[in-house]
């Protein structure tokens, strides 16, 4: 049972966040609960703090609305949390995508297909800054809100708290793309609102550090971890990840039976590398 | 043997590739292929936002920046009391996640402290079109407006019906009843529910009462359920309109034809008409 939980317990947290954010979203439409209401493009706690969508709301900007003062004061409460503590947190410990996608990774490690597909990955994992990109020149000429249109974080999210409709197949496309197509396709590849917060988040306090004396190269950090990348430093160097892409998910932390990765507040470990 | 062979032409050795030729051409692949998603995505956005017949929730902004200051969060669902408005899902052939209401079904209760309106976030619901005096007032509020069908209306087929008149909240304002005598008996009278479109707030209790099948009388988008005269027409009986005149300057329009006097031209050959 220990075990278990030293393995997962990140894991289960994360799940928990997420699902009980579900239900809060839920029960504000269902049942008239106030203490979270709307969904994750805006929403206000207990009908007083408002919580917007800072992506969304520059695509809004882009596209020439007027942004009235809740909207920005949500903006600014949701932009702050992220670039100063949680880094790109909304995507591993909010997102409801990220259950699907999380989902379609075990089974492709279960299914083994990566061993059919090679280990080389066929799409480069700035696609999504390209999409971030055209998504604020799309909303500006076409003077509507681009991503927010398409998008499945949203659609499944609304689909949940408000009625689903057709939404369920925008579910399936991403599980099967993630299964079958690319290797964690749309949250580490595609996605532009990933892409946002791995901009946002680059500086934020709350980072994985690595410790090198510890590791003892076993690798399943890398195994686990959907973004790969950022834990370039694994074996080699004890270090912070840097990168904005990492989502904080600390999946890596848990997998380690070496004591070689945990949470850190990033200046801290930072200067304490400096002053070694 | 060997000598007689034709010479092979020998390959020129491919320079290994440059790391500025390298960067060009993969901006230049991610620029074209960015262009292709442009114009797919920009195509869609066209079509999912071109739906005309959409009733918004009361003090939408104008269609075109209702969609771009909408921001979807539903809370204006939430705070209706009636479950009237609902968000589109895919497969409701609405602008997706933008919130409306279908009348037959569920028609706006019209209530007095329009509680769905100040919760909106990003003033895509604007408090100022229903406020009158500081006050808020759901009698200014445009959701659309009603349209009799006259020929599946049965008050015009001379039975007596005013189910939409006894409805609407805006009770012997928005929807009077006109009496005409029915020649067909001969002793009865029509009561024709006719519509006021500059009183209807489109709340759509009329469509909701409404006893036919299928509704004779239906909310419309106001743009699309009312015509335009121009500017050009001036109702001499109409004080007020008429005062447009007092600035009024001649214009003078030039063709082909302005080149000789009306008289001469309407002498000469016809020629230069076709």
């Amino acid at each position: 049972m220990q075990k278990l939980w030293d393995n997962y317990r990140y894991l289960f947290l994360r799940r928990f966040t997420q699902i009980s954010l579900l239900v809060l979203y839920f029960g504000a439409n269902a049942w008239g609960w106030s203490l979270l209401m709307g969904n994750l493009s805006s929403s206000k706690i207990l009908g007083v703090i408002p919580m917007s969508d800072p992506y969304a709301a520059l695509q809004m900007l882009m596209a020439g609305a007027v942004l009235a003062g809740d909207l920005l004061i949500g903006v600014v409460v949701v932009t702050l949390f992220y670039l100063l503590i949680g880094g790109r947190a909304f995507c591993s410990w909010v997102c409801p995508i990220n259950m699907i996608t999380d989902a379609a990774n075990f089974l492709r490690r279960k299914l083994e297909i990566d061993r059919i597909q090679g280990v080389k990955q066929p799409a480069s994992r700035n696609i999504r800054y390209w999409v971030l990109g055209l998504s604020l020149i799309i909303s500006f000429i076409m003077g509507v809100t681009a991503f927010e249109f398409i998008s499945p974080i949203s659609m499944v999210h609304r689909g949940i708290v408000f009625g689903l409709g057709f939404g369920w197949a925008a579910m399936l496309i991403i599980f099967l793309f993630d299964l079958f197509v690319l290797k964690n396709g749309w949250c580490g590849h595609i996605c532009p609102l990933g892409g946002f917060y791995s901009l946002l988040g680059k500086f934020s306090l709350i980072k994985v550090h690595h410790s090198e004396e510890n590791c003892t190269l076993c690798m399943k950090c890398k195994d686990v971890c959907p973004e790969k990348q950022v834990l370039h430093m694994i074996g080699k160097e004890s270090l912070p990840v840097l990168s904005g892409e990492c989502s904080n998910c600390a999946r890596c932390i848990e997998v380690c039976d070496d004591d070689a990765l945990r949470f850190s507040i990033r200046e801290l470990a930072l200067q304490r590398k400096t002053g070694e | 043997m060997s000598e007689s062979r034709p010479e092979i032409k020998k390959k020129t050795k491919k320079q290994p590739i440059s790391d500025r030729r390298r960067f060009i051409l993969n901006m230049a692949r991610g620029a074209g292929i960015a262009t292709i998603g442009g114009f797919l995505w920009s195509a869609h956005l066209d079509e999912v936002t071109a739906s005309e017949l959409v009733l918004r929730p009361p003090a939408a902004l104008k269609e075109d920046d209702f969609l771009k200051t909408c921001i979807k969060c539903g809370l204006c669902v939430e705070a209706c009391p009636y479950d009237t408005l609902l968000l589109a899902k895919p497969g409701d052939n609405k602008p997706l996640g933008t919130p409306y209401f279908v009348p037959r079904d569920v028609p706006c209760y019209m209530c007095p402290d329009i509680p769905c309106v100040p919760v909106c976030p990003t003033g895509a619901l604007d408090v100022a079109s229903v406020t009158t005096n500081d006050k808020l007032d759901i009698n200014i509020s445009d959701m659309g407006v009603a349209v009799v069908d006259d020929e599946s209306c049965i008050a015009f087929w001379g039975i007596q019906c005013d189910a939409c008149y006894r409805a609407c909240p805006l009770f012997g304002t928005a929807i009077t009843i006109e009496y005409q005598q029915n020649e067909r008996t001969g002793k009865h009278a029509f009561m024709k529910p006719i519509v006021h479109a500059d009183a209807c707030t489109g709340c759509g209790m009329c469509e909701h009462a409404c006893v036919t099948e299928k509704p004779a009388i239906f909310i419309l988008p106001r743009e699309t359920a009312t015509g335009k005269a121009g500017s050009y027409y001036i109702k001499g009986w109409d004080k007020s309109d008429e005062k447009r005149l007092e600035d009024a300057t001649e214009i003078e329009t030039v063709t082909e034809l302005s080149k000789e006097s009306a008289t001469d031209s309407l002498n000469g050959s016809l020629e230069d008409l076709y």
